[in-house]
């Protein structure tokens, strides 16, 4: 049985004041293992580490933005085993064992990935913050689909927003790295 | 956001997933993709004690053709299940819809047990094997059995599924040509539903359901009754809503929702029939 400690607290609810008894628990860590960017990471963390955290926090690696942290904004999108996923909602415990590859691990030697030059020469991004998350989505979209259409792009990339609004450079940006500009 | 503390177990079968909820009851919750537990757990709306991750049974993830109808595992991704070429085949409805499923990342990890076991009525797949006839296999300490779609669904978010069951295959009959179509009216490409319909029809048969329009995934049997009966789609259309119980949001009024029903349901049908 998972060791369970009770806590209390008194709220307020609906004017009532009422007393809640809450069954806390308090497991262990788990070990976890997850090749990120080519690299093997070893972890010990809490169950409810989420993996954008053990990325960012646990490794440091601190270009995958948190945006909405609810799954709707893509700002935290990396890729898992090749896999465009949105790490804000994957715990780190369910990616024991896989590759995962954050922005940070495009470039090679140096040179950045096509898809992160094809943002630069079409100036795909405002403010930046989306933009780890889009390039990420972006990548994954040409994998599965090498030669979209702009409408497949918009498609494509439906779990991102760029809150400046600047969608019209960054579906030119894949465009142009598919060869299609 | 984090979730509140839970402790996680591991499942490698589906013998080992319900020997582990048996053991820890109603605190604990599987966990295949957690992308609806999960956001519900950051906001703290769920808190179990125990996550069983059911994820890593790679034996429950498969799209088999088996005669009558196309067996898929509780934990095939809604990625796998929009580009199956069976599906395409043979439940062309199914591939359709899974594919207006969140986002690219969401059909990444969600999985169409969990999405149906979460039995959220403005998720698309509930009511799409619904409206396709579905049934559902499930596991339980005592053996497996199989419910209709039309009986699994008891409430918002409740299902017939017992805290020691776990859903295993999704078996939907081949569609057999069948014309069909998925209509789904929201503001943003990623959101849900504010009404969907899934309907499919071959001659005077036909299958229509509606996703949020009630508390739980709705069969639209009046529409299926008129079209039998040699009612046009326009007359049939108007029986939309009869079985539904919508309520209002912040997205559409109750009033609305039966509206857009209408005229879902009349552009499904339009479109399943040409």
């Amino acid at each position: 049985m998972p060791k369970i400690e009770i806590a209390w607290c008194f709220a307020l609810e609906k004017g009532d004041l009422r007393l809640y008894f809450v069954r806390e628990p308090r497991g262990g860590n788990v070990k976890i293992k997850i090749t990120v960017n080519g690299t093997d990471t070893q972890g010990d963390v809490e169950p409810r580490t989420l993996l954008v955290n053990y990325v960012r926090e646990h490794l440091g690696l601190t270009a995958t933005n948190i945006g909405c942290d609810t799954s709707s904004c893509g700002a935290c999108t990396v890729h898992l085993n090749g896999e465009s996923v949105k790490s804000c909602t994957i715990l780190a415990v369910q990616a024991d064992g896989t590759s995962v590859t954050t922005v940070e691990g495009l470039a090679t030697n140096g040179v950045m990935h096509p898809m992160q030059e094809a943002f630069m020469q079409n100036h795909g991004l405002q403010c930046g913050y989306c933009t780890p998350g889009m390039v990420m989505a972006a990548i994954s979209l040409l994998n599965e689909n090498a030669n979209p259409t702009e409408q497949e792009v918009r498609i494509g990339l439906e779990g991102n927003l760029c809150r400046c609004t600047g969608y019209h450079n960054i579906v030119q940006s894949v465009l142009a790295c598919a060869g299609k500009k | 956001m984090i979730p509140a503390p839970f402790d996680y177990k591991r499942a490698s079968s589906a013998a080992e997933a319900i020997s582990l909820i048996s053991e820890y009851g109603e605190d604990a919750k599987f966990l295949a993709g957690g992308h609806s537990l999960l956001p519900l757990m950051k906001l703290r709306l769920a808190s179990p004690a125990v996550l069983i991750d059911i994820a890593r049974i790679t034996d429950l993830s498969y799209i088999k053709d088996a005669g009558d109808h196309i067996a898929i595992g509780a934990l095939t991704r809604h990625h796998d299940v929009e580009y199956s070429s069976v599906l395409k085949e043979h439940v062309p409805l199914l591939a359709h819809a899974a594919g207006f499923v969140g986002d690219p990342q969401i059909r990444h990890r969600g999985t169409i047990g969990g999405s149906i076991a979460h039995a959220d009525p403005a998720s698309d797949l509930p009511a799409t094997t619904l409206a396709l006839g579905a049934t559902y296999v499930v596991q339980g300490p005592n053996g497996t059995r199989e419910i209709a779609a039309s009986n699994f669904y008891k409430g918002f978010l409740e299902s017939d599924l017992a805290a020691d069951e776990m859903l295993t295959e999704i078996r939907i009959p081949k569609m057999n040509g069948a014309g069909w179509s998925f209509q789904k009216f929201n503001r943003r490409a990623q959101d849900w539903a504010i009404v969907g319909v899934a309907a499919w029809r071959r001659g005077s048969e036909s299958g229509v359901a509606l996703v949020n329009m009630d508390n739980t995934p709705v069969l639209a049997t009046s529409v299926s009754a008129a079209l039998a009966s040699g009612g046009s789609i326009a007359d049939a259309s108007q029986k939309a809503a009869t079985e539904a119980h919508p309520s209002g949001d912040n997205n559409a009024t109750a009033e609305y929702r039966t509206h857009l029903a209408k005229v879902l349901v009349r552009r499904a049908l339009e479109t399943a029939s040409a």
